[in-house]
């Protein structure tokens, strides 16, 4: 679990963050809602130890970030699995080679037992046909996937998504948010996802953190964002022609 | 300005600190190898040898007098590739393959979050993208080897075929009054060119921000600063040599 109390980050005596204050469960898929220029990346990159709060604290397992030594950071840095945005596969290497990186890097396994879980994870994610093909030779959903079974190869006890289907058609998107979920509760992880896309909130948005200006605005599941009355929130989740369409015939039954 | 020299120089010494593990860091550096120095010798030999001939054929032009004795072409052209030729012009040649080549590569994996995803495994990214490409090129000295051994015989191949100077003579000026101390100087020079050459573009293409069009800008800039570097440094290093 993490636990986030009064974070508050500024860039340029510019407040992004003011004060958020949340709670991110074990063994289940987290959303971090909101508009462009909400926050979201921000506090993301936080969690990541990326950039450093000007005031509060993150409590991972209940372990203070800001008195960990740098050994211990180093130990929750592996601990931590990230899929970005763009996948940010390394080019000039395959798909398997992908996956091993980080146990080369940061574990001293045997050749054999590294390729034997590559291949666990590998397979998990349906990509076993395709492990020796590089990055610019599979497709965006793909790519998203070797991501995920990079992120999940050294068996994380937090994951960190940023708009994991962006740019997917809203199919392959489906899929890699349930490839997410189900590995979140396969492996017991702490997932946190950034995400704007509504089909991801309505298919895993177990728990929802809306942020607003910096602010936490809303926080919830899947189940109630629809019949809240917070206003930002209505206008976020029914922002698009499909939604105020579905909302006028829900309400028209 | 200032800022950017003081962030190079927290760049350099992130180099050195928390290191790749060794079995990884080797297969690296012999790719930067084969990338940065076995890739960029066809063109520093290809160049060497016709450069290497102009000399040759421009100091025989200029010296048509009866007073000034043949061998000096050979002497001229010896003096011109191994001094100046050699390490310095071809260091900006490579400035600009070998310079952009690390700036977009690394640039490009910036861009593409490939660096942030590096941080994040808790990997030292600095070391383990600009530590090969140092070590790679600690070997230039190996091509400027090759560049001054072509453009000599290029300068010979020019008098000789183009009936300037006899062969004997030629080779006898390159013999002539030769100095070890210039080659020292030579290879003092090349090495602190193979580390400008290295890290300068490695600092432009880390720290750049921006897109795929700020990559190709990125590149740009950093072989103007690599010349200019490169430029700056042979003054003061022939200045301490020589004066």
């Amino acid at each position: 679990m993490i636990h986030l109390k009064e974070i508050y980050k500024e860039f340029d005596n510019t407040p992004i963050l003011k004060g958020i204050t949340t709670e991110f469960k074990r063994g289940k898929t987290n959303l971090v809602i909101g508009q462009s220029g909400s926050g979201k990346t921000v506090l993301l990159k936080i969690l990541l130890g990326l950039f450093t709060p000007n005031q509060g604290e993150i409590y991972f397992d209940g372990i203070p970030f800001s008195s960990m030594t740098e050994d211990e950071h180093r130990i929750l840095r592996r601990e931590i699995g990230m899929v970005f945005q763009g996948s940010a596969l390394f080019d000039s290497m395959s798909v398997v080679q992908n996956v091993l990186f980080p146990m080369r890097m940061l574990t001293k396994l045997s050749e054999s037992e590294m390729i034997d879980q590559a291949e666990t994870v590998i397979e998990r994610v349906n990509l076993i046909d395709a492990k020796n093909k590089l990055p610019n030779e599979i497709s965006g959903g793909m790519q998203k996937r070797v991501a995920i079974a990079r992120a999940v190869v050294m068996r994380p006890k937090y994951l960190f998504c940023d708009e994991p289907n962006s740019g997917l058609d809203p199919k392959t998107a489906i899929v890699i948010d349930n490839l997410i979920q189900e590995l979140t509760k396969e492996f017991n992880i702490t997932t946190v996802i950034n995400s704007h896309d509504m089909n991801s909130v309505m298919e895993i948005g177990e728990t929802i953190l809306f942020l607003k200006d910096g602010n936490k605005e809303w926080d919830g599941s899947n189940k109630n964002i629809f019949k809240t009355d917070n206003e930002a929130v209505t206008d976020f989740v029914y922002s698009s022609n499909l939604f105020k369409k579905v909302r006028r015939l829900y309400l028209e039954d | 300005m200032l800022k950017h020299v003081g962030a190079y120089f927290l760049m350099i010494r992130l180099v050195f600190i928390k290191p790749t593990k060794r079995s990884i860091m080797y297969g690296l550096v012999l790719k930067e190898i084969q990338d940065l120095i076995l890739g960029s010798l066809g063109i520093v030999c290809f160049l060497s040898f016709f450069v290497g001939g102009v000399v040759s054929i421009q100091t025989a032009l200029n010296i048509d007098s009866a007073f000034i004795p043949e061998n000096l072409v050979g002497f001229a052209t010896r003096q011109g590739i191994i001094l100046e030729f050699a390490p310095t012009f071809m260091a900006i040649i490579l400035a600009g393959k070998v310079g952009s080549y690390i700036t977009s590569s690394i640039g490009t994996m910036r861009v593409t979050e490939q660096i942030d995803a590096l941080e994040v495994m808790g990997i030292n990214s600095v070391n383990f993208l600009v530590f090969p490409k140092l070590m790679a090129m600690t070997l230039l000295p190996i091509v400027i080897i090759f560049s001054m051994f072509l453009g000599i015989f290029g300068g010979w191949a020019a008098t000789i075929y183009g009936g300037f100077s006899s062969s004997a003579s030629f080779i006898e000026g390159i013999q002539m009054e030769f100095n070890s101390f210039h080659v020292i100087y030579a290879f003092v020079k090349t090495f602190l060119f193979a580390i400008i050459l290295a890290t300068i573009p490695s600092y432009h293409g880390y720290y750049m921000k921006g897109g795929a069009l700020d990559v190709g800008r990125a590149s740009t800039v950093s072989f103007v600063w690599c010349s200019v570097v490169i430029i700056v440094v042979n003054y003061f290093i022939t200045q301490l040599f020589f004066s």
